[in-house]
């Protein structure tokens, strides 16, 4: 499996933003083997930013452990209708992907 | 024609692979450690207090090491970073979130475990380090396929 698409969805909550991501990704450990019994190799996100109207409010560094297509909850604070996030992830491949939603 | 393109597209590419990678920060020794303590001393920290003021909610007993959900939320003022390791994973450390200015120490993620085990979280705030646990206890791993 491959890495693909991105979901977002931001939302208001009470005094903050509510930020719900999901990556499309294999997180493969490097310890799995397919079929054939030969061992896929290693291909993970490493990196994650989050953007608020362009400005970096969080920087993560993951590893291997986090499951495949990756879900992630985040909090923003305060935050109006319209504000523009963004999330990006870079992996170990050099793949990379970005999304970007409007706060409902 | 073709050979000008192609070398303008190059510098191109160089150009903003640079800025790319020099933001693309990932700490290969603090990943690669394969117990906690090792993470912890290449993360810089040297010492941890426990505290209450940092909630972990994992479930008690997860039957699939595959997909652990786990939620964090710091209350410790001034809450800069938060950092979760899986004590028995392979490689403990699972990740490290950096929060600036605009964004609140919260996270909610899902991990793979080896097997049962405290997830250990650390807090950095002003400089200081904080931790709770929680353990999980796994009927069947995920690490392996």
């Amino acid at each position: 499996m491959a890495a693909g698409p991105m979901k977002m969805r931001a939302s208001l909550g009470k005094g903050f933003t509510d930020v719900r991501v999901l990556m499309t990704h294999p997180m493969e450990t490097g310890l799995r083997k397919d079929a054939d019994g030969k061992v896929v190799p290693l291909h993970f996100i490493q990196n994650l930013t989050v953007k608020v109207n362009g400005k970096t409010v969080l920087d993560a560094q993951i590893s291997q452990a986090v499951s495949r297509n990756p879900v992630f909850s985040f909090r923003l604070k305060g935050g109006a209708t319209g504000d523009k996030i963004e999330v990006s992830w870079l992996d170990n491949q050099g793949e990379s992907a970005a999304i970007e939603t409007a706060v409902a | 024609m073709n050979r000008i393109r192609r070398a303008l597209l190059a510098a191109f590419v160089f150009a903003i692979a640079r800025p790319l990678a020099a933001l693309a920060a990932w700490n290969k020794e603090a990943f690669s450690a394969k117990t906690p303590g090792d993470a912890l001393k290449s993360l810089g920290i040297r010492d941890a207090a426990p505290t209450k003021d940092l909630h972990v909610e994992a479930p008690e007993i997860a039957e699939n090491g595959a997909v652990v959900p786990i939620e964090i939320s710091s209350g410790i003022p001034g809450t800069t970073a938060l950092i979760v390791l899986l004590e028995k994973n392979p490689f403990p450390l699972a990740a490290r979130f950096e929060f600036k200015e605009g964004a609140l120490p919260f996270v909610k993620l899902n991990v793979k475990m080896a097997e049962t085990a405290d997830v250990r979280v650390l807090a950095e705030a002003g400089g200081k380090h904080y931790f709770a646990k929680q353990e999980v206890k796994i009927t069947i791993g995920g690490c392996g396929g």
